[in-house]
């Protein structure tokens, strides 16, 4: 809790100028309420109930009906939907199921429905509340047009501003509603689940779920026998030395192949790098199921070395911690390399050759070179890469589940996690595998804290944002 | 000193190229041992693991497999090449729209919605996959209708990936837009015949991101897909042939399909390889 805590207040820290605003906002917004009221003709008066009166009553049919149109929905959903889910929404629900005197159940409540259906009732009210102000303020506006006797816009106009003026609406609205079902919702609904017992146990519908305050998160911090807080420090330790390694080392190494690809003299350039790249274009699945059975205890690598007489005994790559955690991060620099390979050549092109040239006749090295003119350079250009490459490793999971599944196993980790299991492929496992839900909804908050704890401080220390604005 | 200067320098690049050589080598190395093992006759082994590289008897025993009505290969393969064409062609114009309102309009809410959206991707994908299957499952989208809710989770949230679409758009400059609505065209107009046609490559670029990955969605589709083999995408097929120990006759099979699907989509890469490099190297820059 401690780290949720944390990036709360360096929220709230840069935040303040936002909150006063909205308050300010907010302010003003309800004096205008009352301007509108006050001021306004019994059109307007009326529209405060009904949605849509007053520009109906102005002969602006289209937006009119609209309004109304959404009053009346809004009030039929409330009443046949929204409020039989949100009136449980303390409790979520009370009987789960009851026998039926031939003895089969009846489903009664369902805590699942209850929870996501009541935050979209929500969501909808709070909605409604937008679409109640923008009517209002519409009645404003008409009143003002037609007092300065202006004429209203046209269906026409209207169809008009949204290709041109109010094209932006047009663009933004599937995508954000989209957003919103598949992202914005579910989100919402995880972070309550964090706060709830839904486990294997409290399965609806047979079975209900209830709040149970911070115990989830109590638990994920206790490192007794039952708590998992260990395990949890264990996986996240990783998870972040995974991070590291992955990101720095394929950047340098891929830099390293981009300079030496070309490097002045060296020919088929194209060549080598149509090489590498054939890592990004098959499919990871293939290429990484396959380097799995590669490195197996039956696989090429084992049986080569074998037949040469370079090891006695087969190499357990897969079921030694510290083994595995080596070559996933040995295979990632393969699948990796190609990447960082192809931003670092264009980069490096841009890097202006009297630089080098000038350095040349001072007598730098090679070396020197690389480190007072190329390196600053790259990590000048690349910082805001270097940060999404790392934010993007923390939640690798293809590298990790394919290769390993999070195993080798060890009865030290509990909640079936493995020594190179990823906070998100341990998410994974905890959803898939033992439908544990409260946990991997912990889980989930605790990858979003430490994801934008690190980019919140790492970007504000980037010198390429502190420069951005003498830059451009 | 010229002299030793240009020997120095052969040496050096002498060692750039037995560099370059081996890295090759390791790169090429597992699709040469898997093109190889694909080849293996079904009479060496069963298909299964085996001790050596070479195939001692050349057969195409697995591709025969893949491609009779044993098994259902095809199947898979065309599941994946819709959900791949359909959430690229989609994909690409959610993008582009959102990328175009955010680059060249500025309306209430604009930077609201950009640092929301950046907050939003800091949640795990995974997170919210029960919630998501659920939603699915309503519409009646999972096991037998899994391909069209895997297009449609894909596309529908794919408006928060803007980043290196909106980096282009914002290199083109204004004065171009302000003076085609000078002359009275329209934002859409400006954006359909100006915009579009300029952004080409990196709409190649986007299209082509957005048909790769599917190839490699294994979590959500079989989570999605559970239990229902008709909507398996190869991927998740393919997953279970490796990992299933009962399964160790699939071994040879699995080398072959992979070969079937990585010959194809790494042909494609490579024709737009150039596009690629372009889109990849601009969002880097910029983030």
């Amino acid at each position: 809790m401690g780290k949720d805590a944390n990036s709360g207040n360096a929220g709230k820290k840069s935040k303040k100028n936002p909150v006063g605003k909205f308050f300010s906002g907010l302010g003003n917004d309800l004096k205008e309420l009352g301007l509108t009221f006050t001021e306004g003709d019994w059109k307007t008066k009326v529209s405060y109930l009904i949605m849509g009166f007053g520009p109906l009553m102005r002969k602006q049919f289209v937006r009119g009906i609209a309004y109304l149109a959404l009053e009346a929905v809004f009030i039929f959903y409330m009443a046949s939907f929204g409020v039989h889910y949100l009136k449980d929404l303390g409790t979520l629900g009370t009987i789960a199921r009851v026998l039926n005197d031939n003895g089969t159940y009846s489903y009664n409540d369902n805590s699942f429905l209850i929870l996501l259906y009541s935050i979209l009732t929500i969501i909808i009210i709070c909605a409604f509340i937008f679409a109640w102000r923008m009517n209002i303020r519409e009645n404003r506006n008409e009143e003002k047009l037609l007092a300065a006797g202006k004429a209203l816009s046209s269906p026409k106009q209207d169809l008009y501003s949204l290709l041109d003026s109010h094209f932006d609406k047009t663009l933004l609205a599937l995508p954000v509603l989209g957003i919103f079902l598949f992202t914005v919702l579910p989100i919402i609904f995880m972070i309550c689940i964090a706060f709830t017992n839904y486990d294997q146990k409290h399965q609806p519908p047979t079975n209900l779920f209830s709040w149970v305050g911070l115990e989830n998160f109590q638990n994920l911090f206790s490192f007794g026998e039952q708590g998992i807080g260990s395990t949890f420090f264990t996986v996240l330790s990783w998870t972040l030395i995974w991070a590291f390694f992955a990101t720095f080392l394929t950047y340098f190494a891929g830099m390293g192949v981009a300079i030496m690809i070309n490097k002045k003299g060296i020919k088929f350039k194209k060549l080598w790098r149509t090489i590498l790249v054939m890592t990004i274009a098959v499919p990871q699945f293939v290429s990484l199921l396959y380097v799995y059975k590669m490195f197996a205890n039956d696989g090429l690598i084992n049986t080569y070395l074998m037949r040469w007489g370079w090891i006695e005994s087969r190499i357990p790559f897969w079921s030694d911690p510290l083994l595995s955690k080596i070559v996933i991060i040995v295979v990632n620099l393969w699948i990796g390399i190609p990447y960082t390979m192809l931003i670092t050549t264009g980069l490096l092109m841009n890097i202006p050759e009297d630089l080098y040239e000038s350095a040349r006749i001072d007598g730098a090295s090679g070396f020197q070179m690389f480190r007072s003119i190329t390196l600053p350079y790259m990590l000048f250009v690349t910082g805001p890469f270097l940060l999404t490459q790392f934010t993007g490793n923390l939640n690798n999971f293809n590298v990790i589940y394919l290769l390993t599944q999070g195993g080798p196993y060890s009865m030290e980790l509990s909640n079936k996690a493995g020594y190179t299991d990823l906070l998100v492929t341990w998410l994974y496992k905890m959803t898939v595998n033992d439908t544990n839900y409260r946990m991997a909804a912990v889980l989930g908050i605790m990858i979003f804290a430490v994801t934008a704890v690190i980019s919140l401080v790492v970007y504000g220390m980037l010198p390429s944002v502190k420069d951005e604005e003498g830059f451009q | 000193m010229s002299k030793s200067m240009k020997t120095k320098r052969t040496i050096g690049n002498a060692i750039t190229y037995i560099v370059l050589i081996v890295i090759s080598f390791v790169w090429l190395f597992p699709f040469v041992c898997l093109f190889l093992q694909s080849l293996r006759s079904y009479n060496e082994g069963g298909g299964g693991m085996v001790e050596y590289l070479l195939p001692k008897q050349f057969s195409l025993d697995s591709y025969a497999f893949l491609l009779s009505e044993e098994s259902q290969f095809i199947r898979w393969y065309g599941n994946t090449l819709i959900i791949a064409a359909f959430v690229a062609l989609f994909q690409t114009i959610v993008v582009l729209c959102v990328s175009y309102a955010l680059s060249r309009m500025r309306f209430k809410g604009r930077t609201f919605l950009m640092k929301f959206w950046l907050i939003l991707g800091m949640f795990p994908g995974f997170l919210t996959m029960i919630c998501l299957y659920f939603l699915l499952k309503q519409f009646g989208l999972t096991q037998a209708g899994a391909i069209p809710g895997l297009i449609l989770i894909a596309v529908a949230s794919s408006g928060m990936g803007y980043y290196v679409i909106k980096g282009y758009f914002d290199t083109i400059p204004k004065a171009l837009d302000e003076a085609a609505r000078i002359d009275g065209a329209s934002r859409a107009r400006v954006f359909f015949t100006m915009i579009i046609p300029m952004s080409k490559p990196i709409i190649i670029y986007a299209a082509l991101v957005a048909f790769m990955a599917p190839w490699c969605d294994y979590v959500f589709a079989s989570y999605v897909a559970f239990g229902y083999s008709d909507s398996y995408n190869v991927a998740v097929a393919m997953q279970r042939w490796v990992w299933t120990n009962d399964y160790q006759g699939y071994f040879t099979r699995f080398c072959a399909g992979g070969m079937l699907i990585a010959v194809p989509v790494t042909i494609l890469f490579i024709c737009l390889q150039k596009y690629y490099v372009e889109g990849v190297t601009g969002g880097a820059v910029k983030g």
